[in-house]
Order: structure tokens, then sequence, then C-alpha cells
């Protein structure tokens, strides 16, 4: 699946069943995030298809 | 698993005590626990004009739409959105944009000030000039100019943004450096000496973490695109968020546990707080200061050497 890491300005071809395994793939910290699908907040338990398109947004404020 | 309250889609997960909320259900959660906090502390009292000082990043823009709900319900109750324009090229004018739709859409006045117009230099013009940090130098016109044009715009206090995370993160960088007079001046309501010339300050969103205001922001539509500070990478600030939030992720908990100790704290901290600075008024600008001329305008007094220096060599 497509991964957009906003924070990054990364985007990442990943196979991963759920968002808990996708953040522990990329190594990032589950409380540090949000994650979105189709517009929608998904969380550590939802089930991830391959056809899915995936934007990760940090949630540290900029200064 | 669906939300625990309505059996509908979850938008967050709280490991801690593995409770999931759907929007409904979250949004509610949210604004109870504002509110709370806004109760619990006594932050607004009827006939309040609060002074919401705004970035245009999701935890001022959350503090402004909370503030200006509550507003709608209590006709006593006014807010007035502020924001000060430093002058950081490629970044303040994006979020200043972000901010004047926010007030445009939710019909909420927004005064601007800017280092430029109050002080002769924008902060890049400053940090070119100064072998200082540039957040200590921002940090010392922000608080002068927020608190003076609060005062003239008849504002009685101040509410910030920060949120759960930031107050963490400063309670153990004070405990780290040893900074116990800058702790007794934290918590959801600052200041520890009352002065008819400062305006106190108020932080709404202190009980709620970082997660919890960008879900919040995300589901109500605020445009919360990532933007940093060019200025923002503050090594030790960035070490001590990492430190938490990997505790916070191996005992869940571990941020709140640290804002209630200290919270248990702050009043013997208070208690104890003797000052050996009495607040006078500064020789220059007559702002309240510790010393005959206060930092801001000592800055300014170096600025316009160097300025004239720079000029002197150029000649």
């Amino acid at each position: 699946m497509k991964v957009f890491i906003e924070h990054l300005n990364k985007e990442v071809d990943i196979t991963a069943k759920n968002v808990k395994e996708l953040l522990n793939k990329l190594k990032i910290n589950p409380g540090t995030v949000i994650v979105v699908r189709n517009n929608e907040l998904i969380i550590e338990e939802t089930e991830l298809d391959s056809k899915d398109k995936i934007t990760i947004m940090n949630v540290i404020s900029g200064g | 698993m669906p939300c625990k309250k309505c059996q509908t889609n979850p938008v967050i997960y709280y490991p801690g005590n593995n409770v999931k909320l759907c929007k409904s259900c979250f949004t509610k959660y949210f604004e109870k626990k504002a509110l709370k906090t806004i109760r619990g502390f006594n932050l607004i009292n009827k006939k309040d004009k609060i002074g919401v000082a705004v970035s245009g990043g999701k935890d001022s823009l959350t503090t402004l739409y909370i503030l200006n709900k509550l507003a709608k319900k209590r006709k006593n109750l006014n807010i007035i959105a502020i924001l000060i324009d430093e002058g950081i090229k490629g970044y303040r004018n994006f979020t200043i944009k972000d901010a004047q739709k926010f007030c445009k859409e939710h019909k909420i006045k927004l005064k601007i000030f800017s280092y430029k117009k109050e002080f002769d230099y924008t902060l890049d013009q400053m940090v070119k000039r100064l072998n200082k940090k540039p957040c200590s130098i921002c940090g010392v016109f922000r608080r002068l100019l927020l608190n003076k044009k609060a005062r003239e715009l008849g504002v009685n206090k101040l509410a910030t943004g920060h949120n759960l995370d930031d107050e963490a993160q400063s309670i153990l960088m004070n405990q780290f450096k040893r900074n116990t007079s800058t702790s007794m001046r934290m918590g959801p309501k600052t200041g520890v000496e009352k002065h008819n010339l400062f305006i106190p300050r108020i932080k709404p969103l202190y009980l709620l973490t970082e997660k919890e205001v960008m879900t919040y922001a995300f589901l109500k539509g605020f445009n919360i695109k990532y933007t940093n500070c060019p200025y923002a990478p503050e090594a030790f600030r960035n070490n001590v968020r990492d430190l938490l939030n990997k505790l916070e992720e191996k005992h869940p908990g571990s941020k709140h546990g640290l804002i209630q100790s200290f919270l248990e704290i702050l009043p013997l901290l208070k208690s104890n707080y003797i000052s050996d600075k009495k607040i006078k008024l500064c020789s220059q600008c007559q702002e309240p200061s510790s010393k005959e001329t206060c930092q801001s305008c000592e800055t300014l007094k170096l600025l316009k050497q160097k300025h004239l220096n720079i000029s002197f060599t150029s000649d």
C-alpha cells in the first residue's frame, strides 16, 4: 500500500496487516501521529488492504 | 472492536485503559475535559475579556474554537484573537493566512501585531544581528508584545494553546535544569506574582494530550497541515519529548501522572516563593520589569548599536 508520511514529505510502498504493524515497521510511535484513510481516522487495530492509501500526520507542534 | 460507548468506528485508542472512542463520543469527551479544566482551575470568570494568542497551528486554533463556543453560550464573555507576527520568512506568513481564514469563518475578531512595526526589526533581522538563540530573543519580545497589546485591547486574561505534552516537557526540563523559579510560574493559570500591568495567562488544553488536540482539530476540519518554525529545533526539548513519548508507549499514563503530581506540589512551590526582585517599571518603555531596564529594551539597544556598527563598517 502507499503511505504518505506528511511531516517527512515522503511516500513509501509497504505491506502491513493493520495500523499497529504499519507504524511498527516504520518505527513510528503511535502516540506521536494520527493515521488517515479516505479522510477518516483509523486506529492501531484497523485492518489494512494493499490498495489502501494512507496518510500519517505528526501531532507534534511546529513551534 | 467498535467504540465502547456507541458501537461505531473508533477514531482514537487509549492503550492505558483499552478504550476506543468514535468521532461523536471523542468530540464530547474532549470538549467536556476542556470545560472541566476551565471550571476546575477557575480559569474564566463572568465578564472576562479573553485574548487568545493564536499562531494558526492546531493548538491555538482549537483553544480559540473551544473558547468561542463557550462565549456563544455566555453572553458576558468576550473573545478576541491576537496574533504576533515575528517576521519569520517562509513560515509565519503562511500561518497568518490560516489564522485569518479561521477567524473569518468563525466570525472572531483578529488583531495582528508585528515585531517589525513595534520594534523596527523582524525576528529574522534580529537573529542575523545578535549572537543569541532565536527562541530566547523571540520569547522576550513575544511576551512583552502579547502582554502590552492585550492590556491595550482591554483584555483581562490571555489564553494560550499549551497542551499536556508541552507542560510535561517543561516540567521535566525545569527539573533537569533546576529552574525552580520557572516551575513555580507554570500550571493551568500562570504567574506567581500579581501586578496590575501583568495579564494572567490561562491554558484550557492543559489536561489534553497533543494527540487528542490533533485528533479533535482533524475531526473539526481545521486546516492543520504540517508547518515547522525554521528556528524551532530546540535540541533539549526534542530530547525530553522523545524520552516522554517512549516512556508513555511502554508505560501508558506516565505523562498524566507527571502532570498530576506536579499539580499536587505546585501550591507548595508557590507558598515557598520569596521574591528577591521587586517588580519595577522599565525606565525606557514603562513595562513591568525586574531590572531598571527590561530585557527587550536592552536587546533593542544592542540591536541599534550593531546596526550603527554595520553602517559605519560599510561606509
